[in-house]
């Protein structure tokens, strides 16, 4: 019957009177309203999408987050400086380490401290074993939201390596709080440093054995390549940074720009695609792992065999824990430095430090005492949201999973 | 005087109020008239070619005549410089020109700040809150006079009796 064809000239021209037909549903040939979310497992954690479709292609896509939000801005004015720490690790509580470091470099540059040498090179090797484990986190999960499963199994075996790792380090896997203001929370042991070395030699292989997976696999290279395409022009104008944007040919990389660390010691590249699209995203990705490896290796050669790995400003920095358990005088000022705060000076800093997402920057206004007046997060997730309409508009609905997955979109630093 | 804010100041003598360095971060902050233009010659001069939006914010001094100030970080991938362009906003006329047409990132991050401290942007294609819940009716979080706890609109809700269900 006209009725149920799907040419929809023919359902245009029938009459509704006509008692043939009369009693029968009317195909619906407007544009469908698709509810993604914001339980949807593939969201990454909670987001709603809401759809506009012309069968199955996206014309538009509202996207709806605040479902993570939890006022961590506001939380920051009625903390000390010291006490914020703890927050930053729940915002990528993926990669809470970066964003650790991200906010004591923000909060050591408002307050001008100088970070001693060994602890910069210890800052920079967990940040960039940090790197690797968000990138294997989201290889595996990007690979199975497109139905490759087995990829996942592999990266999270090497991932669960480097996590133990923190826990060796900080006592905890995910919300590590180990950057302390001026410095680092406690030095590495002797065998942390040989499981580093011995990792060295044995991720870069695996790297290839991810690779082999998904470079010959059809399903993903379909799904991957020529797929959600934003051009450098566009990719700036929006904002995006990280991987995101050095897909798209633009080689912005704070550590190169704007080293901090132990990154103008250390020789690497920074790799940047040139088609924008989903395919090179990952391709940069998979890149900056072995470019982390390289970094981690320099790091370690590089690094002076002993010294403090906090700095000695007391009337910024904590003092040794060994001092507060034994020292009265230790102990009241890391009690007063906690409670009370130190007294920054009226100013406001923007610091803006590389993650593995992107530009992670905190912008601290300060007007004295020991509370920030304001702190604002300027979080990569949340900015690259704000491309995401421009980037789905005319893919499939299965591919809005895919392009929110190839920003390695965490929503609670999304969402703050 | 940085050469970048003695540029702007050049060409805009009128919509610089004042330009501040500080830890080695520039920050101008300009009229609220002028932000507009401003920001458009930040982005297509060629010595500034500030081509790369880095955040928007707001900051809420309740004691000021002009009580907020919107604050645009942006920065240049070619010339590798950064810059903050502050502007005062007083409560009564709580509005800024939206710069969504010049830089495309800005629709979100505007959005957020309207969600946050309640300032408007003219000719926003689509200024709704953000994060917050679209029937919020406690007003603007991020503001000095918003208590940390709320105000009280969430101890209303009802929540599902384990038990009865």
């Amino acid at each position: 019957m006209a009725r149920f064809t799907d040419q929809r000239d023919t359902v245009y021209k029938v009459d509704p009177e006509h008692p043939a037909t009369k009693d029968l549903p009317i195909l619906r040939t407007e544009e469908l309203l698709l509810n993604m979310g914001p339980q949807h497992p593939a969201t990454h954690g909670v987001l709603k999408v809401i759809l506009d479709l012309e069968g199955e292609r996206i014309t538009k896509s509202t996207v709806v987050m605040g479902f993570l939000h939890r006022g961590v801005e506001k939380l920051a004015e009625y903390g000390t400086y010291h006490q914020f720490i703890p927050h930053t690790d729940r915002l990528d509580y993926v990669c809470a380490m970066y964003n650790n470091f991200a906010y004591c470099r923000a909060v050591e540059k408002l307050m001008n401290v100088t970070v001693p040498e060994r602890a910069e090179y210890l800052r920079t090797i967990v940040a960039e074993v940090q790197r690797i484990i968000g990138h294997l986190f989201w290889l595996g999960t990007q690979a199975l939201d497109m139905g490759a499963m087995t990829v996942f199994f592999y990266t999270f075996r090497d991932r669960e390596i480097l996590l133990d790792w923190f826990d060796e380090l900080c006592g905890a896997r995910l919300t590590t709080s180990w950057y302390r203001i001026g410095g680092v929370e406690r030095d590495f042991t002797d065998s942390l440093e040989a499981k580093i070395r011995h990792f060295l030699d044995y991720f870069p292989p695996k790297i290839d054995e991810y690779v082999v997976f998904l470079e010959k696999n059809r399903i993903w290279l379909a799904r991957t390549v020529g797929v959600a395409v934003i051009s450098a022009e566009d990719a700036l104008s929006f904002g995006l940074s990280g991987p995101t944007l050095r897909g798209s040919g633009v080689d912005y990389d704070l550590r190169k720009y704007e080293s901090y660390g132990a990154y103008p010691q250390c020789e690497f590249s920074v790799p940047v695609g040139q088609n924008g699209d989903t395919y090179d995203r990952y391709w940069v990705r998979v890149e900056e792992m072995r470019e982390s490896i390289k970094i981690i290796r320099q790091c370690m050669d590089q690094m002076p065999k002993d010294g403090p790995v906090m700095a000695d400003v007391p009337s910024v920095t904590l003092p040794p824990k060994h001092r507060v358990l034994t020292n009265l005088e230790s102990m009241i000022q890391q009690f007063k430095l906690f409670s009370q705060g130190f007294d920054a000076p009226p100013g406001e800093i923007y610091c803006g430090t590389e993650a593995h997402k992107g530009e992670l920057g905190f912008y601290i206004v300060s007007t004295g005492g020991g509370h920030p007046y304001r702190l604002k997060i300027r979080s990569p997730s949340f900015i690259h949201m704000g491309a995401f309409d421009h980037m789905a508009r005319g893919y499939m609905i299965a591919d809005a999973v895919t392009i929110f997955g190839s920003y390695d979109i965490v929503m609670g630093e999304c969402d703050r | 005087m940085h050469p970048l804010a003695e540029r702007i100041q050049g060409r805009f003598a009128d919509g610089v109020l004042l330009a501040h360095e500080w830890r080695g971060d520039l920050a101008v902050t300009v009229k609220r008239e002028s932000l507009h233009a401003i920001c458009r010659f930040l982005r297509d001069d060629p010595a500034m070619d500030f081509d790369y939006i880095v955040h928007v914010s707001s900051v809420d001094w309740p004691d000021d005549e002009e009580r907020f100030e919107v604050v645009y970080e942006v920065y240049s991938i070619r010339h590798r410089h950064r810059l903050r362009v502050k502007t005062r906003v007083p409560e009564h006329d709580c509005y800024v020109d939206s710069l969504t047409d010049i830089w495309r990132g800005a629709e979100f991050m505007e959005r957020e700040v309207f969600d946050m401290m309640g300032i408007r942007f003219k000719n926003h294609p689509d200024l709704r809150r953000i994060l917050m819940p679209d029937d919020f009716q406690e007003g603007y979080p991020l503001r000095k006079d918003f208590p940390l706890q709320g105000k009280g609109w969430r101890d209303t809700f009802d929540f599902l009796n384990e038990g009865a269900a």
